[in-house]
């Protein structure tokens, strides 16, 4: 079967050193995911998964190990390289959603584009992303004047505006209650049904990663499991 | 990210934590004000010491006994004192053409009163030409005459601030009586104030008949010696050849060996450039404090940065993971910066000004007029140093920003 590969990562390996003690957050670990597919990662705590999260979305290099995001390999790319691929390639929605608190909503939704050098349309593209989030109503509010809720809205909106190959998401519900946690799923699920986008997401939630094709279980930062479900690939 | 909207978003940044922008800004205004006030005040100073060594005349030489006197050479033993003779060859328009007129001057502090009043001020012994060769002018009465000078007649002229210490007037005095050392003279002459001058009071002087001074007032060695010739030349051209056309009449007429003069012959042009080497020097010394105070304010700038850069680190680790380049935020914060000291810069220009024309008020009103100059080239200065001074103090916390591992920024709280 000839699969269209978003992440192709082998033998991941990232060592922190910390004086004299190394610590092995990601020792061999291997993933492949498919363009459009809904992946979650679940591990216990320390198991490595927001590490592996930084190295699939190029925040971080790892240790040793082979790349491939996109069909574009990451290993030896310079710093402002990376900044690029993760301008075009990724998109991030972090636990503590992470805007800037001093500006609209519309402008920390424009960012990516600013960082890409977009100048035309920006507005309108950045407008278009908060419709799709629901939030079109919202777009002069500043962060501090949305619900937790929203301003994950306003976070996803950011992650899709460019429209990325790839949506990562450390654990997007984390600071958000159950019912509100299960609307931003929704919404990330939707955008993956309207518009083709791949999903991973970070979770200790397993009625969260229930809804997603593929749980990928980190143990002492080797993948431990690959389980099937939901009409995964593979 | 192109450059206005850098500029639009660091104002915004800026704008959100006003009270801190503004103490910033402060420390820039505080420097720069100082830089423009003191070059200001230090041009004007310039301007006053060169109006008033113009003022003491045109095209003037001073000729002095004794060598190396002010020129720097060799002082040599015995000079041989200027006489009344020197004088009158240097007059001579076929030794000497350059030269225009030529005034022998004796000169002596001596005891003057008048009314009940007595003071202690500077009387010279003057011929007719001192008068014109000093761009003197009367507010009353007349000047020295040739009639004077024959007849060793005991008049004066006295200077406006004399004429107040002795009679608390300064008019109706043709004609009142003064006594020098106990001899009596007649007022012929009231002379036109000059103002405070940086050579003494000219205000506060009396001028005697030449001949007068040398029989009765002040005797010297000789009969013939004199202190100082005045010596106008014909135009400012000619002051190098005047200067060599009296000083070969002068080692011929006393035999000195070449390169022994006995006597200096300084210029005004000579004062004049003295003097401008001295306020250059004051003014780049005033500069020079006033930009310590401009180096603090970049400190200033240095220390807020770096204090927004850690305050901000997790906004920076976010911009990054959204596809910020090292250069975006070295941009973004150097903006800042360069924003914070070119607001004080303009601030600062505005406020030296304001303190440049206090200085002139309060000059005027004291009265010692003195203008203070700022010039465009003052202002630049100050534009140019204060935004380099934000660049360069923005550097280290730009870089710093621009560094940032993405990750463990974003981890930051
Ligand atoms: N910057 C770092 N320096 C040193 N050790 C680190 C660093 N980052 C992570 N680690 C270590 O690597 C291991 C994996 O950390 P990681 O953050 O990936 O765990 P996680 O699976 O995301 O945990 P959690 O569910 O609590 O978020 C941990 O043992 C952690 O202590
Ligand atoms: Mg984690």
């Amino acid at each position: 079967m000839n699969q269209d590969w978003v992440v192709v990562a082998d033998d991941l390996v990232k060592t922190y050193k910390m004086g004299e003690v190394e610590v092995n957050a990601l020792q061999g670990a291997s993933v492949k995911i498919a363009r459009g597919e809904v992946v979650s990662i679940m591990g216990p705590s320390g198991s490595g998964k927001s590490t592996m999260m930084n190295i699939l979305g190029c925040l971080d290099r790892p240790t040793s190990g082979e790349y491939m995001l996109d069909g574009e390999v990451v290993a030896n790319m310079t710093d402002d390289q990376l900044a690029s691929v993760r301008n075009r390639k990724v998109g991030f929605v972090f636990q503590s959603f992470n805007l800037l608190s001093r500006q609209t909503a519309l402008f920390n939704v424009e960012l990516p584009l600013r960082y890409a050098g977009q100048v035309e349309n920006r507005r309108q593209r950045a407008a278009d992303a908060l419709k799709a989030v629901g939030l079109e109503d919202r777009m002069t509010h500043r962060p501090t004047e949305l619900s937790g809720g929203q301003q994950q809205r306003v976070a996803i909106a950011r992650a899709i505006v460019n429209e990325p190959a790839i949506i990562m998401a450390d654990e997007p519900t984390g600071n958000l209650d159950s019912k509100v946690g299960k609307e931003i799923m929704q919404l990330l699920l939707n955008l993956n049904k309207e518009r083709g986008a791949t999903l991973i997401i970070v979770t200790h939630d397993p009625v969260i990663a229930a809804q997603t094709q593929r749980i990928i279980k980190l143990r002492d930062g080797m993948v431990e499991d690959e389980n099937m479900q939901n009409g995964g690939v593979q | 990210m192109n450059l206005s909207q850098a500029i639009l978003e660091a104002l915004e940044s800026l704008s959100s934590n006003k009270m801190r922008s503004g103490l910033t800004v402060l420390g820039i205004v505080i420097g720069v004000a100082a830089v423009i006030a003191m070059l200001a005040v230090g041009t004007g100073a310039q301007d006053s010491i060169t109006g008033s060594i113009s003022g003491i005349g045109t095209n003037l030489l001073f000729v002095f006994r004794g060598g190396g006197r002010m020129g720097g050479g060799t002082e040599v033993r015995n000079p041989k004192p200027l006489t009344l003779q020197d004088a009158a060859a240097i007059a001579d328009p076929f030794a000497a053409p350059s030269v225009e007129l030529v005034a022998p001057v004796l000169q002596d502090s001596l005891i003057v009163s008048a009314a009940g009043q007595t003071t202690t001020t500077n009387v010279s012994g003057v011929t007719p030409d001192y008068f014109p060769l000093r761009n003197y002018t009367l507010t009353e009465g007349d000047v020295i005459t040739e009639e004077h000078l024959l007849g060793r007649a005991s008049v004066a002229v006295i200077g406006p601030e004399t004429a107040d210490t002795l009679f608390g007037r300064r008019d109706g005095l043709i004609g009142e009586q003064i006594t020098i050392e106990g001899q009596p003279f007649r007022i012929i002459g009231v002379l036109t104030a000059k103002g405070g001058g940086m050579f003494g009071s000219e205000d506060n002087q009396v001028l005697i008949p030449y001949s007068t001074a040398q029989t009765r007032l002040i005797q010297r060695r000789t009969r013939d010696q004199v202190d100082m010739l005045l010596v106008q030349v014909v135009d400012s051209e000619s002051v190098p050849s005047a200067v060599e056309e009296v000083s070969a009449i002068l080692r011929t007429r006393h035999r000195t060996e070449i390169g022994a003069d006995d006597f200096t012959v300084f210029s005004q042009q000579d004062f004049l450039s003295t003097a401008a080497t001295i306020t250059s020097v004051l003014t780049i010394f005033l500069g020079g404090i006033a930009a310590i105070s401009l180096l603090v304010g970049g400190i200033g700038i240095m220390n807020i940065m770096l204090v927004s850069v850690t305050e901000r680190t997790k906004e920076i680790g976010l911009r990054k993971a959204l596809g910020a380049r090292k250069r975006d935020i070295l941009t973004q914060f150097l903006t800042e910066s360069s924003l914070l000291s070119l607001f004080g810069g303009i601030i600062g220009i505005a406020f030296g000004w304001l303190i440049a024309f206090i200085v002139e008020k309060v000059a005027i009103a004291s009265g010692t007029p003195f203008y203070p100059r700022i010039g465009l080239d003052a202002i630049l200065l100050a534009t140019i140093f204060s935004a380099a001074v934000g660049l360069f103090f923005g550097i280290y916390p730009a870089n710093r920003a621009a560094n940032l591992e993405p990750v463990e920024a974003l981890r930051y709280e």
